[in-house]
């Protein structure tokens, strides 16, 4: 007896021809069985990938490792050393105080030939610019366009002076704006300092504003760094622009501007510094950095390490396997390893 | 059928000139299907059950009951305060939608939790996030769901006005005796209504009249319960007579019934009329839902309206359960938040470290500037002092660090189980040709525990047997008659009925004996023709069966059609019609039966149901021999029923019909009262036979059952069948084997309970001693464990169940390789499920079809209900509904396994990435001061785990899958996985915990160390961190997808490609402070090295581990793998082949 047919029957009366069928229809989509590539993890696919990122970290290791070491960087701390003697028990007060002399010329060497451009940056340690209280005290409404000037909501401290009025820019980062300056001479003869473009030109077209003018800026009770010239609209003030792209790290280099000429070996480069930012009072330390660049940016040989480190390992890592492969080899999809035929008994 | 052939049925009849009323063989041979031995199965219906349940349990106090004035429902009851027949499915109305919406979402803790973090948020002390990005997720997802359930909505509010509109006719209350048309929603308890053939009924009426002199009225109820037979309903004498009265309101009718409830198989009421009192049953109410066929009109009284309909009362959700898995997740959610509340406490502390060190130094840093000099007085700028710092500092951790709980998990889970549902929905393995039903899920959270089962309780009948009986053989006076052939449906030797110049004849065929054919169309008047004549005139009589006569496209032939609730009723009656005693006409009053050619009517003067305490009075060899066929049959695995007969005088007759017409329509007690007139006349009964039924096992039971052995799940069939045909059914569904030793515990005491159970606690460690010291000499080679199997009976377990033996079945259960019980109760099946589920650990599934198999659907972690032959019940109560049992084997073995691993992978997958992203935030905090500033702006790391990351996993989640279905139901050992909890425990979350951890400090490091030097800001190094990590956990996932189709590579991809553009996006927005860093870095080789870098370095750790356990420490689930790949096995695609073979090599019957 077909075991579908009579004893279907019963069903497929009067009712059934009224009755729309509910088989699901057939897709390789509904069905599960879309076609997929199910890629396995064979001994030729492990030791081929670690042998190619292998084969493609060396090299470019070593290629970021020469740019690095093409790069000349001279990094001078002067935060104590422009300190007179006298003054270095208390360097807050010298800092301070505005009848102390802050020019302090010293003379650096050129190790390398540095060609032009030659970057001046200012890094400062121990500066949270990431801190949170600091971060979030801007405006950047206030900062494009005049019309939006009283929009101080995030300023705070620095949003108005004691008696109310609008400080433009607003803010803690704006308000301690680094005022150290450098200048330089090779032989008494000074070195032009390029301080143009040394902003983003985003930063300079959408970011800040060319109707926006300094207002009531530094007239608080504290001086945080540099005074703005009240003539010359923010989209021009490029030291504020650098500045107020807060750095990541409490370590941070900010471009100060180019010297666009080269620099000779064992050149004897004087630099005067005018030493007005106070880092003194929170232990921050203060370098000036002299340096080239390559496609790598500044000197930086942790990158090249890392891949020639990544690299090798990787191709350590695909002899390992080999030999591993080779000492104990393993028919792929051999029934005979499934765990109840390894263990007739079958059960758990 | 329609009207116009049934007037020419009638017609036909007519010259049958009166028709032999034989009222005394009638009166009692109606109770002779019912009069049978002890050895009788106990009746299928499973309404037979409820109904005793609703109705006779308690009987109806006027305080608790509805009394409805029929035809005048302003005096219905004023004190109930009835609704309108307006039914009501949808949730919310204009007003009540928001707010009743949004407190229904908040019901979530998870929604609860993201809320909490919000408002913290909205603090100006704590504001981490700017309101919008700390908002807008939740408002998103409140809104997406909001829209949703808007839609849903309003489509039931279409649905309801359409419902609501729908005309009725309703008797004029004036007294006109017209019926107007009314809306439904408009109808009221008490109204008169009137139903038309092939209408849907309105509400739950109670029936005065029909279109029918006898009154009966046909219904369809599937829309109720599924089933698409025939049922039927009377309609009183007493108020079919007086129908014109009552319509024209001049007597008072009224109707006192229970009040509303769910039982759709049971109704309890009395109906009075001119003072005299009529009992009303399940048989006397049409339900709404239910369709009126075969009969032109019918009237009734509403007695249920609007959502207390029997309908509205069954439309419950889906049940709620919480899956193994996520009770696990649970677990390491709480070591999360563990995790989390560290994280949050060091930063504070650190912070609080560094405040105070450096507290000489705060007035005159620039970063931190303590003082506000503006506005005059100086005073603290946002600055309580280092307490208050430490605290506010902890909780803004917490918003910082929050999705270390990954709440968007619960989403994503939501959203993955409703995709596997789709696909079990879907798959066509899973439907049911048959009955024409697809997988249904009814639970929507426990997908996944289908992969974790240990234990599958099943019932047996239509479970793992079809209950669609077929008739094989009898005895008769002892006289066996089981030499049948299977007929052919053109055959000489089936039986027609001339009608005029049509040929009728039984839709379904029954094979006969030519012996007993013979027999009973010799024309001699022996004794034994007598006996056959009378038993196959008992097996067409008795019963409830209504004969349909359906046309075939040959217009000469017509079939008869036995619509019936008992499919054992159905096959007795197909046999007797096979033996040429069809069954032609059925009403209330009489039924008439086509007897070899020569049609016969019967008054139909009672209806006993059936009991099966009946006392007899007969020669011992006749007993002896009957009682020797009987077991026979039934080791053969058919159901038998014996069937009697008594000649009553006119004397008994007049006694019984009196007592008879008293007992049924008594108010209190008519139960028992019919059960005690029952026990009166059905004694001195005189056996005429007894028939054996086949209930076919169902397609492919016993691979199934292997299979889901083989799978290391233990089968235990709980069956209210006898023993012997329990374990016949055993046999032919293979579980149970002739190599097993069985164990059987038939006891009716507890003493004797005990010392069974003892005993066979003893024989089984006998037998595992020995199995286990054969391991220990033969090294594990070949199976030489004799496999036990247990039989117990309910009457045992009653002595057992809830008792301190318990603890002993339980010991000497969990040995035996089978467990097989029977005669048990309803309520005792969950006994032993429960027996399981408190005692171990393990997964119990319990499958079942009928009303009876409930208790232990409910009492299962995962409940299955078949939706077969009987009702609707197991369906309702369960989790998932199916077909067939068959469908268990890829249920189980294959979208369950899939489930476990894919949600499995899910939630660690999950973990990580969320994990990832919070550590990364974590190591730039301590650079920060701990302060809690992200380098990633806020909108990037709002987006991370909504938009950036979630898809993939949600697709991975639907679409993975490990192995494919032809392999898992080749080795259905690989479903070990699940029940061992090898995708998911402790270990696992460590090592990628750790893992975690890993690539969040290479993610970190590498820009850290790359960068130190460099005039990089702030915005510029997020977003490179940003890339970084939404491409790792990418890659990740990527690596450990199995099958890649082209929705996978979209999602993957796709994600990343989106997650760059957003980035982009955001960096272009003016007012942020990030503006342009994105377009900045991207121009410099350091970036892309980085990556680059990021990438490898990640990576390697989990690549070595994976490619050294993969090829050194292969699980099976790899080898499988490995064997699609390279194994020699015909890959093609692969389901048709491996349900076929289910249904080809075996035809699935028990012989």
């Amino acid at each position: 007896m077909n075991p579908r047919g009579d004893s279907t029957s019963g069903s497929d009366g009067a009712a059934e021809p009224r009755r729309k069928s509910k088989k699901p229809r057939y897709s390789r989509f509904t069905q599960q069985e879309l076609p997929a590539c199910k890629p396995l993890l064979t001994p030729a696919i492990v030791v081929t990938t670690f042998a190619f990122i292998g084969i493609i970290f060396i090299p470019i290791g070593l290629l970021s490792l020469s740019a690095s070491g093409q790069v000349v960087e001279i990094v001078y701390q002067y935060d104590t050393d422009c300190i007179p003697e006298q003054m270095q028990n208390d360097k807050v007060a010298f800092i301070q105080s505005s009848m102390t002399n802050k020019t302090c010329t010293r003379t650096l060497t050129v190790p390398k030939n540095m060609e032009g451009p030659v970057h001046i940056y200012y890094e400062l340690d121990n500066f949270y610019q990431n801190h949170r209280r600091y971060v979030k005290s801007r405006s950047d409404k206030q900062l494009r366009s005049k019309a939006s000037e009283t929009e101080t909501t995030n300023c705070a401290p620095e949003a108005t002076t004691s008696d109310g009025s609008v400080i433009v820019p607003c803010g803690l980062i704006a308000w301690s704006l680094f005022n150290d300056t450098y200048s330089f001479a090779v032989n008494s003869k000074i070195i032009e300092v390029n301080k143009k473009n040394i902003a983003w030109q985003s930063d300079k077209e959408h970011k800040f504003g060319s109707d926006v003018y300094p207002k009531n800026f530094q007239m608080g009770g504290l001086i945080g760094g540099a005074k703005l010239n009240a003539s010359i609209p923010l989209s021009e003030q490029e030291d504020l622009i650098v500045w107020m792209r807060t750095a990541a790290l409490p370590r941070f280099r900010k471009l100060y501007g180019r010297i666009e000429t080269d620099l000779a070996t064992n050149e004897q480069i004087t630099v005067t510094i005018q030493n007005n930012y106070n880092t003194y009072s929170f232990e921050g330390k203060k370098n000036l950095v002299l340096s080239t660049t390559s496609w790598i940016g500044g000197k930086n040989d942790f990158l090249g390490t890392a891949y020639l480190t990544v690299g090798s390992l990787c191709l350590f890592l695909s002899m390992g396997f080999i030999i591993l492969y080779l000492l104990k080899p393993r028919t792929l999809g051999d029934p005979s390893y499934l765990s109840w035929n390894r263990n007739p008994d079958g059960h758990y | 059928m329609a009207d116009g052939e049934r007037t020419a049925f009638v017609d036909l009849l007519r010259p049958i000139a009166d028709p032999p009323v034989r009222p005394d063989l009638i009166s009692l041979s109606a109770s002779a299907t019912a009069a049978a031995s002890a050895a009788v199965d106990p009746p299928h219906g499973s309404r037979a059950e409820a109904d005793r349940l609703g109705a006779s349990l308690k009987e109806l106090a006027d305080a608790d009951a509805r009394i409805v004035f029929v035809g005048d429902p302003g005096r219905t009851d004023p004190r109930l305060a009835l609704p309108g027949n307006a039914v009501r499915t949808a949730k919310y109305s204009f007003l009540t939608f928001i707010p009743r919406n949004l407190f229904e979402q908040f019901r979530r803790l998870a929604y609860v939790y993201f809320l909490a973090i919000a408002v913290l948020n909205q603090l100006p002390q704590l504001a981490v996030f700017g309101r919008g990005a700390s908002v807008l997720p939740l408002a998103f997802v409140l809104l997406v769901t909001a829209v949703k359930d808007a839609y849903e909505d309003l489509r039931r509010h279409r649905s309801d006005r359409v419902e609501n509109g729908r005309a009725a006719a309703v008797l004029d209350p004036a007294g006109s005796g017209q019926f107007r048309p009314h809306r439904w929603k408009d109808l009221r308890v008490g109204e008169v209504i009137k139903v038309l053939a092939d209408e849907s009924i309105p509400c739950d009426m109670v029936l005065l009249a029909t279109s029918d002199p006898t009154g009966v009225a046909y219904v369809q109820t599937i829309n109720l319960d599924g089933e698409s037979n025939l049922k039927t309903r009377y309609a009183k004498q007493e108020t079919m007579s007086r129908l014109p009265s009552i319509t024209a309101g001049s007597v008072t009718t009224l109707i006192r019934c229970e009040t509303p409830n769910r039982n759709i198989y049971g109704f309890h009421a009395n109906l009075e009329v001119d003072g005299k009192r009529v009992s009303l049953g399940a048989s006397n109410i049409i339900l709404r839902g239910c369709e009126l066929k075969n009969t032109a009109w019918a009237i009734g009284v509403a007695v249920y309206t609007g959502n207390e309909t029997k309908v509205m009362l069954n439309s419950s959700g889906a049940t709620s359960k919480r899956s193994r898995l996520e009770t696990h997740m649970n677990r390491e959610t709480l070591l999360l938040s563990a995790i989390l509340i560290t994280l949050c406490s060091a930063v504070s502390i650190c912070n609080g470290i560094w405040l105070a060190i450096h507290r000489d130094e705060l007035e005159l840093s620039q970063y931190f500037r303590k003082r506000d000099y503006s506005g005059g007085d100086e005073k603290y700028y946002n600055y309580y002092g280092i307490a208050m710092q430490v605290f506010f500092i902890f909780l803004m951790a917490v918003i910082v660090f929050q999705i270390m709980i990954p709440i968007s998990l619960y989403i994503s889970m939501e959203l993955v189980r409703l995709g596997q549902a789709y696909f079990m929905i879907r798959d066509k393995n899973l439907y049911d040709e048959s009955s024409n039903s697809r997988f249904q899920c009814r639970a929507l959270n426990i997908n996944e525990d289908l992969g974790q089962i240990r234990y599958v309780f099943s019932d047996k009948t239509g479970t793992l047997t079809e209950n669609k009986m077929v008739f094989q053989c009898a005895t008769i006076r002892g006289i066996d008659y089981s030499e049948g052939k299977d007929p052919s449906p053109n055959g000489s030797d089936v039986y027609y009925v001339v009608v005029g110049d049509q040929f009728w004849r039984p839709k379904m065929l029954v094979k006969t004996d030519p012996k007993l054919v013979r027999l009973l169309r010799s024309e001699g008047e022996t004794q034994e023709g007598k006996h056959a004549r009378d038993f196959f005139l008992a097996l067409a009589a008795c019963n409830t069966i209504v004969p349909l006569i359906v046309g075939t496209p040959d217009p000469k032939q017509k079939l008869i059609d036995y619509q019936g609730e008992s499919p054992d009723e159905q096959a007795l009656v197909y046999a007797a019609a096979a033996y040429g005693y069809v069954l032609i006409e059925r009403t209330s009053g009489h039924i008439v039966i086509d007897v070899l050619g020569d049609r016969q009517r019967f008054n139909v003067l009672g209806l006993h149901e059936f009991d099966s305490i009946v006392t007899g009075r007969e020669y011992l060899d006749i007993i002896r021999a009957t009682e020797t066929n009987l077991h026979a049959y039934s080791s053969m695995g058919l159901r038998t029923l014996v069937v009697g007969m008594r000649e009553l005088s006119r004397n008994d007759f007049e006694e019984w019909h009196s007592d008879y017409e008293k007992a049924s329509t008594a108010l209190y007690g008519r139960g028992n009262s019919l059960r005690a007139v029952a026990s009166r006349v059905e004694n001195n009964l005189q056996i005429l036979g007894a028939s054996g039924i086949e209930d076919k096992l169902q397609q492919g039971v016993p691979e199934a059952i292997e299979s889901l052995r083989q799978a290391g799940i233990r089968v235990w069939v709980l069956t209210g069948d006898k023993q012997e045909t329990a374990i016949s059914i055993g046999y032919s569904c293979k579980l149970l084997t002739s190599e097993m030793t069985h164990i059987v515990i038939n006891s009716n005491s507890e003493a004797s309970c005990r010392k069974s159970l003892e005993d066979a606690i003893a024989i089984s460690s006998k037998f595992v001693a020995i199995s286990s010291r054969a391991q220990n000499t033969i090294t594990g080679t070949g199976s030489v464990r004799v496999p036990l199997a247990l039989i117990i009976d309910g009457t045992s377990l009653v002595h057992i169940l809830e008792t301190e033996l318990e603890e002993k079945l339980f010991k000497i259960a969990t040995v035996c390789d089978v467990v097989l019980c029977c005669r048990v109760a309803p309520l005792q099946k969950a006994g032993i499920v429960a027996l399981i589920k408190k005692r171990t650990e393990d997964m119990t599934l319990a499958i079942g079809d009928g009303a009876n198999d409930v208790s232990m659907i409910q009492m299962a972690d995962v409940g299955i209900g078949i939706s077969g032959q009987e009702g609707r019940q197991a369906v309702m109560a369960s989790d998932f509904a199916m077909g067939q049992f068959r469908f268990l084997v890829p249920l189980l073995l294959v979208h369950g396994h899939w489930n476990y691993q894919r949600i499995a992978y899910m939630i660690l997958y999950n973990f990580y990435r969320n994990a990832v992203f919070v550590f990364i935030m974590f190591w730039y905090v301590l650079y920060t001061a701990y302060t809690l500033t992200t380098a990633i702006t806020e909108w990037s790391s709002v987006l991370y785990s909504v938009l950036y990351t979630a898809l993939p996993t949600v697709v991975v989640g639907i679409l993975d899958k490990d192995l494919s279905r032809r392999t898992l139901l080749k080795y259905p050992k690989l479903y070990g996985t699940g029940q061992r909890e090898e995708r998911y425990n402790l270990k696992l979350f460590i090592l990628t915990m750790m893992d975690a951890i890993w690539q969040s400090l290479v993610v970190f490091f590498i820009p850290y160390l790359a960068y130190r030097d460099t005039t990089v800001d702030g915005s510029s190094l997020g977003d490179l961190w940003t890339l970084a990590v939404v491409t790792l956990v990418n890659i990740h996932l990527a690596m450990d997808v199995f099958r890649w189709n082209w929705i996978t590579h979209l999602s993957i991809w796709g994600s990343i490609a989106v997650a760059v553009m957003c980035v982009i996006l955001i960096d272009s927005i003016w007012s942020l402070p990030g503006y342009w860093a994105i377009y900045h870095i991207m121009k410099t080789g350091l970036f892309w090295l980085c990556l680059l870098g990021i990438f490898a370095a990640g990576m390697i750790p989990r690549f070595t581990m994976k490619a050294l356990t993969e090829y050194f420490m292969p699980n099976d689930i790899q080898i499988s793998r490995e064997l699609e790949k390279f194994g020699n096995f015909n890959y093609f695609t692969g389901t048709e082949i491996s349900m076929s073979t289910f249904s080809e090599t075996h035809p699935g019957f028990i012989r």
